[in-house]
């Protein structure tokens, strides 16, 4: 069993374009979360969102790329040359051939889509650009990370809605530590703040009109997201040996399966999950100071987490600080774990727990600390990352401070 | 501009050179095309023509589509376009 390091981390979302802009803006509480700007918004209910503003393809890819990849493969690619240029490493020899790419998303080339659907349907067009295919496959993000970094071992995407990230980074922790592979890119990436995207979510009536309110007791809905996260893998020894600046230690993982409904979350589920991260990362309820919160906003959701939370840590729960940053840049679905990982390293190594922001009044069904809209500063040893997504899958990451 | 010089304009700008570069005597391989280039041009011309080009990527030898050179992509195109007409 081999130790796994972060030695380079990398994103693009609502809140800023690269990691020290997303940390600031979470420091600060800072909402990334405004009205969206997209074709025919005015025919959604739901007209917000956590978009990525001021983004420009052009200077960042060719044309032929542009041609080729979908936003969500463009917000990937900006996230993983951040976090690889961070590590200061280059795939080549065997160290090429060993090392692989796996990401969370869960829809794809939503984008692609949206418009050829309105090619084809809307305007009666009955041809369509060749790329459709390659675009919006929802592995065509990890196939050109591996190929703009020659990553040439196992590489994949996987696909569980609101926790695809975190069992990518799971599945890419399992890989690292077992041996298999020296390093791993791994984390996830979404877009589906397109016009189809969204009305597909407020067809199932959880989402807000005005904001995210984690864990306040007058909130109404999840907001959605978009963007990437994308971070490096490595084992110890070889971050060592190199001299790598390591971010955090990745210390454990558990998954887990409801079994139970498509949509509701459970209790029990959950604290599988919680209560396996722990096992697994050999860490006791006593050494966990932070939680990063699925913390979607929803009714269901906010009371299910916070009562497995509780069940799990027992009286440690009234010690421990727990956040949702998805007040902040809404839920990026496929891709929400990763981003949010970012608010576990910045407690580990800065010392700073992200608040959940929005929040205006407790709820007793949510009666833990979740750090109501102000950073707080804190020496934290080890910290968990949750995710639970719809159809009852569970994923949670454990993290130390090295 | 006549069907000639649509076409290698239109091949030009998936090869990323300047028209006065691509002779007709050129092939897509000379060019750099590569086969998702070829798939992308041929969608072009269709659209700058209306016409349908009967080209399967999955057996380019067997199409009733020479694409050997620029030029007998560029009778092609003339024939599809009479053809294709009324």
């Amino acid at each position: 069993m081999h130790r796994v390091v972060i030695t380079g981390a990398g994103t693009i979302n609502a809140l800023g374009h690269n990691v020290p802009e997303t940390l600031e803006a979470m420091r600060e509480g800072r909402c990334g979360i405004g009205p969206i700007d997209i074709p025919d918004v005015d025919r959604l209910s739901i007209q917000i969102g956590g978009q990525v503003k001021g983004f420009e393809a052009e200077g960042l890819f060719n044309r032929q790329q542009i041609a080729l990849y979908d936003r969500f493969t463009q917000f990937t690619l900006v996230a993983a040359r951040e976090a690889i240029a961070q590590a200061g490493l280059e795939f080549s020899g065997d160290l090429a051939a060993k090392s692989g790419v796996v990401l969370g998303n869960s829809g794809g080339g939503m984008t692609t889509l949206d418009e050829n659907y309105r090619s084809v349907y809307e305007a009666g067009k009955n041809r369509v650009h060749p790329f459709v295919v390659p675009k919006l496959m929802n592995n065509a993000a990890a196939s050109h990370v591996s190929m703009e970094f020659n990553l040439k071992g196992p590489s994949f995407t996987v696909a569980s809605a609101c926790a695809s990230s975190n069992h990518a980074m799971a599945q890419a922790f399992q890989m690292v530590r077992s041996g298999m592979a020296p390093v791993m890119i791994t984390g996830g990436s979404e877009s589906m703040l397109c016009f189809g995207g969204v009305k597909a979510w407020e067809g199932l009536r959880v989402m807000s009109k005005d904001a995210c309110r984690p864990f306040s007791a007058n909130r109404n809905g999840m907001v959605q997201g978009e963007g990437a996260g994308v971070f490096v893998f490595e084992e110890y020894d070889h971050a060592r040996r190199r001299g790598a600046e390591i971010l955090a230690e990745v210390a454990g993982f558990a998954m887990s399966s409801d079994a139970a409904d498509i949509v509701m979350p459970s209790k029990q589920g959950a604290e599988r999950a919680i209560a396996g991260a722990l096992k697994d990362a050999r860490l006791n309820p006593t050494d966990v100071c932070y939680i990063n919160a699925h913390g979607t906003g929803t009714a269901a959701n906010d009371k299910t987490e916070c009562a497995a939370v509780a069940d799990v840590f027992g009286a440690q729960a009234d010690h421990l600080m727990i956040s949702s940053t998805k007040s902040m840049h809404g839920h990026l679905i496929g891709g929400t774990g990763a981003v949010e990982l970012l608010a576990c390293i910045m407690a580990l190594r800065d010392g700073v727990v992200a608040p959940t922001i929005n929040y205006d009044e407790p709820d007793p069904e949510c009666a833990l600390d979740v750090v109501p809209n102000v950073a707080r500063e804190a020496k934290v040893e080890a910290a968990l990352s949750n995710a639970f997504a719809f159809g009852g899958l569970n994923a949670v990451l454990a993290l130390k401070r090295i | 501009m006549d069907i000639k010089e649509q076409v290698i304009a239109i091949i030009a700008e998936q090869a990323v050179l300047e028209p006065s570069d691509v002779s007709p005597d050129s092939t897509l391989e000379d060019l750099g095309i590569d086969s998702l280039g070829l798939v992308e041009s041929i969608f072009a011309i269709e659209e700058a023509f209306d016409i349908s080009v009967p080209f399967n990527a999955n057996a380019p030898e067997e199409s009733d589509f020479d694409i050997s050179s620029v030029a007998s992509i560029i009778r092609g195109i003339e024939t599809l376009i009479a053809e294709q007409k009324d």
